[in-house]
């Protein structure tokens, strides 16, 4: 099932073996672009601003809407497009057992999915009331939980909402095996993309799926990631590839730099919306190298986000998630990340907000590292009118998951410069090819999106996923069956039992037994113990009753095979003492006939049929001269 | 038959040089490798040349796990990879990795440059060894080879102290470390799931012991600190630099600030300084309450607490001193303690555990002249106290374990002798659960008796399932099949699929009888006869009456025909096949008694 349109925030959920598994929740949060911002302080451009009417002159919707450079924006709280508006119909969420969160990015929409039912949202009535997922625990690499930034999202869900919903996270490692109800075992593995983030393997003993979401093969700060265990993939699902596939981070980080410097020099400020975590901790590293070369050593960086402070400390003890070089500075000991330094010698501070101690602080030029990156909330707002009439300062986008044009378009017009480097570090085309190839899977599953060139470039036939055989395709509420059947499943034998079973070789290097086992399931798990000891018959004190005597026809008898060659049985026949045999030919076997005993043996390739009285004495003698020639299964 | 073969180079019936050998369904471990901190020659080192005799102990081991970076579990290293020659990999955690080498080059720096030891590991070979280190993760299962794989489960004992558990196939094992069973004030408490082992290793360092409460035993120890500075004399701590060192900091730290205390704590420098970075930067493996502050404040940025020099043990006045190492065996502990020493005033705390052959062993054993080095003999008048403040579990602990982990056997290392005893009676009244306690090159073989996984058709399973849902489902099932053994794969398939897959062709074996019945009536008559006969007789199975005038039993045909030459006499034909042989058998002599007579 697909519950996102948005290929970069996938939602999917996914069942397998009478489990199932969401794969992350992000939240689109596009929609935003179509409201105003939220200021910190009214501020007079914004509420001054035209109303906008609708043609039909509805009343109750004026007050709400503006129009501003001749977009029309809704003036209120953000609204978000959830994930799971068809999903309802399509789908029980109760029936989830288990999300799993490949990053940081992509668990926005959680505390939406363990809601309780019958709480109505204070913007999203129409569509946010949805069932509680049900012991549904959440797992969840564990820098990701201590990253979360909560405040912006207050409108959206409330603080106890998200802590109810982070108390269901259970925190789980590289490699971990997780079993899940004894069915399937799950197994998060590096992705590379950012601290924490994760690809999962979803495998029972005989099928294994991959789940890769938001992948990196270039070093930044995180483990590089893990490629060897996607392979041998009965199917791979291929989310999270890159938003700017034609863009180079490494030269986009070179722009970001050259660009800052330049603003700066010429005694501007540089505005930078980003998240609180992720590719910030590379332009930090960036910058700490670049501007000392550049001499703007003197030049404050300021990080403004509830959480700053929380996000760079805790970036430094989780050197087991980075990268091999970072590792190796932790050894020293010291601080895997050189933010540590710029904190130290005061180039870079970090505030909850821009109210209290940072009014005091601030000092121009500088460069400010603030969110959301929408422009539409958070304290990039304020910096947006506080800096946008002037043409000396600049807005440099680094985040690739809005268009930089839409987000400036309420602040229309805009004297200030704007600048778009986006860094993506995630997987493109090529990269994926190349992966491909390397992991081998039997079928690769991915958003419609990838499998057509972007519209807007619909030359560029490499913006696509090659592969064969060719990737299946899902789009929005569509479901997939995905391609494969399973056939078996894991059973043990107990050794008391595999004692007892006898081989034969039927074909060179293939052998056979018969097992007639007691079966044992628990916990989805499957164990065969050797049959219990026919019970000894009470002896016959009692006179039976005639249906005490009826043979329990479950216990079964073999199936039979081979056949019979009729001049060697006749041979044993003789051997038992029949006589009077004769043998006659039939079109597609024989007839054995033992005339003294009125018993007619039709025996054929396949079949033998024993026809005689009622003698039972008789028809046990020759039911096991036949069963001589036979094999049993 | 399979066995687990368990072999203790070190630490059998005993404490120091930590070196077991464990043989598990083919696969060679090695778990620890320690040095013991009471003896100076030869013995301070496992024997390897137990190991392989005189072969490589490469080809022979499959891989090395160290379990924390605590000398007598790790302090063997570069001797056994470097000098004895071990290229195989060497799995521990990130902190252990991390602190070990530190370790490792002041241990050698005493052995060495102190005491001129030749023929000892170089720093060269410390840093050779620790390229051969892979770091895990906590709960992150290691494939070593193909069949062999490690999990290291939290053991709160020191910083990065692990538990590891080594799995081939369905067998295990559990080595614990050392581990601490309740959580302290910079460290959780060791936690294991129910992963039932076959076999689970585990200290025992405290095998006797029940301690009380540790509030109590901390307020006890923070009074007699409190009196000791009150009537200015000077306590010693003796410690190790990482571990109960950061413990004790914290409640001292802490009762200073409640107290508004003044008198000067100090803390050996070097080595400890950068053992508080190290807590700073591994927070995630600290308790739950340091990780949760530590973005406000970090624990481990004392405030109270400066580094010491040298010069300060002459100092007049009260001050609290931890000092390395923490068995007064040698270095700055022991300067400060001989210094100390003839003084009523001043106090000695031992923290932790004392090997035999210490300093620390022969104090705490009441002896209060000390032959020192140079024949001169130190009289100690200071007062000598100790209290456990190590990070073992006690016996309630190791029980406590055993509990959570239920193995099928239980051995001990790790333990005095007799402590190992009393404890090895316990579990096995307590638990039931058989109790190993070998010592040093002794070995103990567990027959396992592994089960074997195959494969079986879904086809199967879901059918044999699907009947146990049946409401008698509490009696046993049984399960028939065909097992496929081709090469090493086995796959457990439904007879039927098993001929298909080999090509072989069923062959029918039927049977048919034909009984005769004295019944003047129509056929279709003495066929009804029959049906209703079999009707009231098998109640339990399915007999029909088909419009073509014949009877059937679940798949038995019974057909009346009438011969000619005599009306009186119907022959009933019964036809079964091979597969229902019982049941045919037993209708035809049913039916050979006749039918009961019909009401008229």
């Amino acid at each position: 099932y697909c519950l996102s349109g948005h290929p970069t925030l996938p939602c999917n959920v996914l069942k397998f073996k009478s489990t199932t598994i969401m794969l992350d929740c992000g939240l689109d949060m596009t929609s935003t672009l179509n409201f105003l911002p939220l200021p910190l302080v009214q501020s007079p451009r914004l509420s001054n601003l035209p109303g906008w009417s609708l043609k039909d002159g509805n009343a109750f919707l004026d007050k709400e809407l503006k129009e501003c450079s001749g977009h029309v924006f809704v003036d209120s709280v953000p609204e978000f497009c959830l994930p799971e508006v068809r999903l309802r119909r399509a789908n029980n969420l109760s029936t989830v057992d288990v999300i799993l969160i490949s990053n940081y990015a992509l668990y926005d929409a959680l505390p939406i999915h363990t809601r309780h039912t019958g709480f109505t949202a204070q913007c999203m009535p129409r569509n946010h009331q949805c069932q509680k997922a049900q012991s549904a625990s959440l797992l969840l690499p564990s820098p990701l939980k201590d990253a979360v930034e909560v405040s912006t999202w207050r409108r959206c869900y409330t603080m106890q909402e998200v802590n109810s919903a982070l108390s269901k996270i259970q925190l789980v490692g590289y490699s971990q095996k997780i079993e899940l109800f004894g069915a399937v075992q799950v197994t998060p593995l590096s992705s590379g993309y950012a601290l924490g983030s994760s690809n999962w393997i979803i495998q029972s003993h005989y099928e294994k799926v991959s789940y890769v979401s938001g992948s990196s093969l270039l070093t930044t700060h995180p483990q590089p990631m893990d490629q060897a265990s996607l392979k041998n993939s009965d199917v791979l699902v291929l989310t999270g590839l890159t938003q700017i596939p034609t863009a180079n981070p490494d030269g986009m980080v070179g722009e970001f730099c050259s660009n800052l410097a330049l603003t700066v020099r010429n005694g501007g400020n540089v505005l930078v919306p980003c998240y609180p975590s992720g590719v910030i901790y590379d332009l930090l590293e960036c910058l700490y190298q670049y501007i000392d070369s550049a001499g703007l050593s003197s030049v404050p960086l300021y990080f403004i986000s509830p959480v700053a402070n929380s996000s760079l400390e805790f970036s430094q003890i989780f050197a087991e998630w980075l990268c091999h070089n970072k590792q190796s500075k932790v050894y020293l000991p010291e601080p895997p990340f050189p933010h540590a330094e710029l904190i130290q010698t005061n180039k870079l501070k970090h505030y909850p907000s821009i109210h209290g101690d940072f009014s005091n602080d601030f000092r121009q030029p500088c460069v400010v590292f603030t969110g959301h990156p929408s422009l539409r909330f958070g304290d990039v707002v304020h910096f947006m009118e506080l800096w946008g009439k002037s043409s000396l300062n600049t807005v440099i986008f680094t985040e690739p998951d809005f268009s930089y044009l839409e987000a400036l378009a309420p602040y229309q017009p805009l004297a200030m410069k704007c600048i778009y480097c986006p860094i993506d570090t995630r997987l493109n085309f090529i990269q994926v090819s190349k992966l491909l190839k390397e992991v081998q899977p039997l079928h690769v599953v991915c958003p419609e999106q990838y499998t057509q060139p972007p519209p807007a470039q619909s030359h560029r036939m490499d913006l696509m996923i090659d592969c064969q055989p060719p990737a299946m395709s899902y789009r929005r509420a569509e479901v997939l069956a995905l391609p494969f059947k399973r056939r078996y499943e894991k059973i043990e034998i107990m050794p008391e039992l595999a004692d007892s079973l006898v081989p034969m070789e039927i074909k060179p290097g293939i052998s056979l037994a018969t097992v007639s086992a007691v079966l044992h399931t628990k916990d989805n798990k499957h164990l065969l113990q050797p049959p219990p000891r026919p019970a000894q018959p009470t002896s016959g004190k009692k006179r039976k009753r005639v249906s005490d005597d009826v043979p329990d026809c479950k216990v079964l008898k073999p199936l039979l095979s081979g056949s019979i060659p009729v001049e060697q049985f006749v041979q044993t026949l003789e051997k038992h003492g029949f006589s009077d045999i004769k043998v006659e030919d039939t079109a597609k076997g024989h007839i054995v006939l033992l005339q003294e005993a009125e018993t007619l043996i039709q025996i054929e390739e396949d079949s033998t049929h024993i026809i005689c009285d009622n003698d039972e004495m008789l028809r046990v003698r020759l039911r096991d001269l036949v069963l001589k020639f036979l094999q049993k299964f | 038959m399979p066995e687990i073969r368990v072999t203790p180079l070190g630490a059998g019936q005993d404490v120091g040089r930590s070196c077991i050998l464990v043989s598990i369904a083919g696969k060679n471990v090695m778990l620890d490798c320690g040095m013991h901190m009471g003896f100076n020659d030869d013995r301070r080192f496992p024997d390897f040349s137990y190991i392989t005799q005189n072969g490589r102990l490469t080809d022979f081991l499959d891989c090395v796990i160290i379990s924390h970076f605590h000398l007598d579990h790790c302090g063997a290293l570069p001797y056994f990879s470097e000098m004895v020659g071990y290229d195989g990999p060497i799995y521990m955690t990130h902190p252990t990795q991390a602190i070990c080498p530190i370790l490792l080059e002041d241990y050698r720096k005493i052995a060495v440059d102190k005491k001129g030891e030749a023929n000892f590991f170089t720093s060269q070979m410390i840093k050779d060894c620790m390229k051969k280190v892979v770091a895990v993760h906590l709960h992150q299962t290691v494939q070593v080879d193909d069949e062999l794989e490690i999990k290291a489960y939290y053991a709160g004992h020191v910083l990065g102290a692990a538990m590891f558990q080594i799995k081939v196939g369905s067998e295990s094992v559990v080595y614990t470390g050392d581990y601490n069973m309740t959580p302290d004030r910079h460290l959780g408490a060791a936690w294991i799931d129910k992963c039932r082992p076959n076999l689970l290793i585990t200290e025992s360092t405290y095998a006797t012991t029940i301690r009380d409460s540790k509030r109590c035993r901390e307020r006890d120890f923070l009074k007699k600190v409190h009196e000791t500075v009150e009537r200015g004399g000077k306590v010693l701590i003796p410690v190790f630099a990482l571990g109960r060192a950061q413990e004790l900091c914290i409640l001292l730290e802490t009762f200073w600030e409640r107290m508004n205390l003044k008198v000067p704590i100090y803390f050996s420098t070097g080595l400890t300084e950068k053992a508080n970075h190290y807590y700073k930067l591994f927070i995630p493996w600290t308790n739950q309450k340091i990780r949760k502050t530590f973005v406000q404040r970090n624990m481990f940025e004392f405030k109270h607490i400066k580094a010491f020099d040298r010069a300060f043990a002459d100092n007049p006045g009260p001050m609290v001193v931890f000092a390395t190492p923490g068995m007064l065996h040698a270095g700055q502990s022991l300067q400060i303690f001989r210094k100390w020493a003839g003084n009523e005033k001043n106090m000695v705390i031992m923290p932790g555990y004392c090997v035999q052959g210490t300093v620390g062993h022969e104090i705490l054993s009441g002896q209060r002249k000390l032959e020192m080095e140079g024949r001169q003999v130190l009289e100690v008048k200071m007062q000598v106290e100790y209290m456990s403040f190590s990070a073992h579990a006690d016996a309630k602990g190791i029980m406590q374990l055993v509990g959570q982990a239920e193995p099928e056997s239980v051995l001990l290392v790790h333990g005095e002798a007799k402590k190992m005893e009393f404890l090895k009676q316990k579990i096995e009244q307590e638990l039931r659960v058989s109790c190993y306690m070998p010592a040093n090159g002794e070995t103990v073989t567990l027959p396992t008796s592994p089960s074997i996984p195959v494969g079986i058709s879904l086809g199967l399973l879901k059918r044999e399932m699907a009947q146990g849902l049946l409401p008698e489902a509490k009696k046993p099932r049984l399960l028939h099949g065909t097992l496929i053994m081709k090469d090493s794969n086995f796959r457990l398939v439904s007879s039927e699929q098993a001929l298909k897959e080999l090509g072989l062709a069923e062959h029918q074996l039927r049977f048919t009888c034909r009984v005769h019945l004295h019944d003047t009536r129509k056929e279709q008559e003495t066929a009804l006869r029959v049906y209703s006969h079999l009707k009231s007789v098998l109640k339990d199975h399915c007999v029909q009456h088909l419009p073509d005038g014949s009877v059937t039993v679940e798949s038995v045909l019974l057909q009346a025909a009438a011969p000619s030459e005599d009306p009186g006499t119907k022959v009933l034909l019964v036809s079964w096949t091979y597969q229902d042989e019982e049941l045919g058998s037993f209708l035809t002599s049913l039916l050979k008694k006749g039918l009961p007579q019909a009401p008229s």
